[in-house]
């Protein structure tokens, strides 16, 4: 695909890690290379996929939602049915079965929403392998479900109480503890960022997304292929997961859905392309959210999955090519779409993958119906609950009428 | 800096030191913790104290290679308004006042923020003598970085680390002026009670394949572990035991720094011992 010199996507990417660190991932790189083109690994992840995991998630035409809109039709990709609720688990069990050929005995993982943590203790748990999860106090206490998911999976999950305690300080955690145990640990990184191999890797893993939506939707439409898919951005990896299939497509167009947050203010938001400039961090050289100092800014998401400063590599180099246009979904917008997928199809979408929804609610009605547009439900809301509910209780509260942007 | 500073000052550090059979002491702290003015003051201490070389940390808001004592230490400079340009302005006065060569041990988002031809021409002007990039391997540093730092005559420091192959050891030889910082244990900085098991035989193994002098760092607190590694590194590195006493003492540190620099670099002071060369 995009990558250019070995770990480079253009100008972005690299491997920005301390020494400690350089060797294994030489090794990782290796052993995911050789591993992944092996037969029997192919059919063990398949296997996997298919009768664990619930591969192939459905692709649902969302027909009330598109009456409602009068416009394009809207089809979702079901990602939200995976065993564990989201597309987590095709990059955990990946991972987790590499670990495994690699001879490591124990798993880490970051997680800012909960759900790459609940998918890897999920792996680590059929794999029998041992699991530490590191998770940013303030996650801890918006996805409290999802704790006590990991810890009943048998995983340690281990509160991440400096910086911001959110996504980006529980990957500096996850680094330290591998730098630290690296020998018998792997660390199953989450999304599409990181140190060489690590974008390209995930991508990988969730590649499936895309290629399956992509027969199904064939079949279902009749018609070749979509006329737009969104995704949510947060690192990035349901984005690239799905786009992956349609790259080659230029009459595609490809939609990557930022979290716009409260405001357009540095540390409101998490919209990388709107305030963002090149840096690195956490092993990659790609846009970030950064003061004047080269300082990584705070940033805001009502959802936690996309609460994090940095966007994987190549979509910093599709940003640049112009093949995937960027754009960004308020809190507001994002839980307004949230109520009214709930309300119209029966479907409580996560906060993340609710900002693709808004972003398809914006789109549709300006698109005639024989138009198609692929939206990636990556995870289900079931751990937002409380989140929402706090939410529409603020601004309820503030009487900004946002709670009636649902009815 | 035309010849005087950067990478001969501190090549005439190790040269010194190896003239009289000792390691080198290179104490570590970092800039603004807990202000920039009390840091000007700690360069003094640890110049007074022994220091050979000191180490300057620029405080980062990711350091994923550091311990808890690090982290904080980075927080409180930051809260304090700290940024890479107060730290230079910093060292400028400082090199006015005492001659210790100081070598910058930074995250790499900073430099590249300001532009890294531009932070080395800074840098230089400062009198800062080198610089040690946590998060710049030398496969990342060949190039803008390694040109731009040499152009100004800036010692180029990088980390060889227990897990690093026999071709990263020479590639990082190779790309090293100044001298090459051995990683004493896989892991973050930190004070630890003991040494890494087979340190001293690493760290022997290791000297004799690199050209440049050898410091060693990460994990090393007490006199007697100076006096080991001392015993068979160029160069011996503490760090989180005096940002540990700046935590404690704030903006009154000088005086129980420099204290506990004497009491460290002393076993380096009294055993000499044979060298190689």
């Amino acid at each position: 695909m995009a990558e250019t010199r070995a770990g480079y996507f253009g100008a972005y990417g690299g491997r920005y890690v301390p020494e400690t660190l350089m060797a294994p991932l030489e090794s990782l790189t290796i052993a995911y290379d050789k591993v992944s083109r092996r037969r029997d690994f192919k059919q063990q992840l398949a296997a996997l996929l298919n009768h664990y995991a619930g591969r192939p998630t459905p692709l649902y035409e969302a027909e009330r939602l598109s009456d409602q809109l009068g416009g394009a039709r809207i089809f979702l990709k079901r990602e939200d049915l995976l065993h564990t609720g989201a597309h987590k688990l095709n990059n955990a069990l990946g991972q987790a079965l590499l670990a495994r050929a690699m001879g490591k005995g124990r798993v880490i993982a970051e997680t800012g929403a909960g759900q790459h943590g609940v998918a890897t203790a999920t792996a680590a748990a059929l794999l029998g392998l041992e699991c530490t999860v590191y998770m940013g106090e303030e996650d801890m206490r918006r996805q409290r479900p999802n704790v006590y998911r990991m810890e009943l999976l048998g995983a340690r999950v281990a509160g991440v109480d400096s910086g911001s305690r959110t996504l980006k300080d529980a990957i500096n955690e996850s680094l330290r503890d591998w730098v630290t145990n690296v020998s018998g640990t792997h660390y199953v990184l989450g999304s599409v960022l990181g140190p060489e191999p690590y974008p390209r890797m995930v991508r990988d893993f969730q590649k499936v997304i895309g290629e399956e939506a992509r027969r199904q939707l064939k079949k279902q439409s009749r018609r070749a292929d979509p006329d737009l898919a969104i995704a949510c951005v947060g690192g990035g990896s349901n984005a690239l997961g799905l786009f992956s299939a349609f790259i080659r497509e230029p009459k595609v167009r490809l939609i990557g859905v930022e979290a716009g947050g409260a405001g357009e203010e540095l540390g409101q938001h998490a919209a990388r392309f709107k305030g963002g400039r090149l840096g690195v961090l956490h092993g990659t050289r790609t846009w970030l959210l950064q003061d004047e100092d080269g300082q990584i800014a705070a940033t805001h998401s009502v959802s936690a999955g996309l609460d994090y400063p940095a966007i994987g590599p190549e979509h910093a180099l599709m940003h640049e090519q112009g093949r995937v246009e960027y754009t960004a979904i308020s809190d507001a917008e994002a839980v307004a779409a949230f109520h009214r997928l709930a309300e119209t199809e029966g479907i409580l979408p996560a906060l993340e993958s609710a900002h693709a929804v808004a972003e398809a609610i914006r789109r549709a009605p300006g698109l005639s119906s024989d138009r198609t547009v692929l939206v990636n439900l990556s995870g289900r809301g079931d751990k937002d609950l409380e989140s929402v509910r706090e939410y529409d209780a603020a601004h309820r509260a503030e009487g900004d009428g946002v709670g009636e942007a649902a009815e | 800096m035309s010849g005087l500073g950067g990478t001969s000052e501190i090549d005439r550090v190790f040269d010194s030191c190896r003239a009289l059979r000792r390691a080198a002491f290179v104490p570590y702290v970092t800039a603004g913790d807990p202000d920039l003015e009390t840091t000007l003051e700690l360069i003094g201490a640890l110049a007074d104290g022994g220091a050979d070389l000191i180490e300057l940390g620029v405080p980062f808001s990711d350091p994923i290679a550091d311990g808890p004592v690090n982290q904080r230490a980075a927080v409180r400079a930051l809260a304090s308004g700290t940024t890479l340009s107060g730290v230079l302005r910093m060292v400028s006065s400082a090199r006015q006042r005492w001659s210790v060569p100081i070598v910058l041990f930074t995250y790499f988002n900073p430099i590249l923020a300001r532009g890294v031809a531009h932070f080395a021409s800074q840098a230089a002007a400062s009198g800062v003598d080198g610089v040690l990039t946590l998060d710049l391997p030398p496969e990342e540093a060949s190039g803008e970085y390694i040109d731009a730092l040499r152009a100004n005559e800036l010692a180029t420091v990088f980390l060889v680390a227990p897990t690093s192959t026999r071709a990263r050891i020479r590639r990082a030889d190779e790309l090293t002026r100044g001298f090459v910082y051995y990683v004493a244990r896989t892991g973050v900085t930190g004070d630890r009670r003991e040494l890494a098991p087979e340190l001293l035989k690493q760290v022997k193994a290791v000297r004799r394949k690199v050209r440049h002098p050898l410091a060693v760092g990460f994990g090393i607190s007490t006199p007697e572990h100076v006096a080991e590694v001392g015993s068979v590194a160029d160069g011996v590195v503490v760090g989180s035991a005096l940002v540990r006493l700046v935590e404690e003492h704030g903006r009154d540190a000088a005086g129980p720094v420099a204290e506990a620099v004497r009491r460290l670099s002393e076993p380096l002071r009294t055993a000499r011992r044979g060298r190689r060369s």
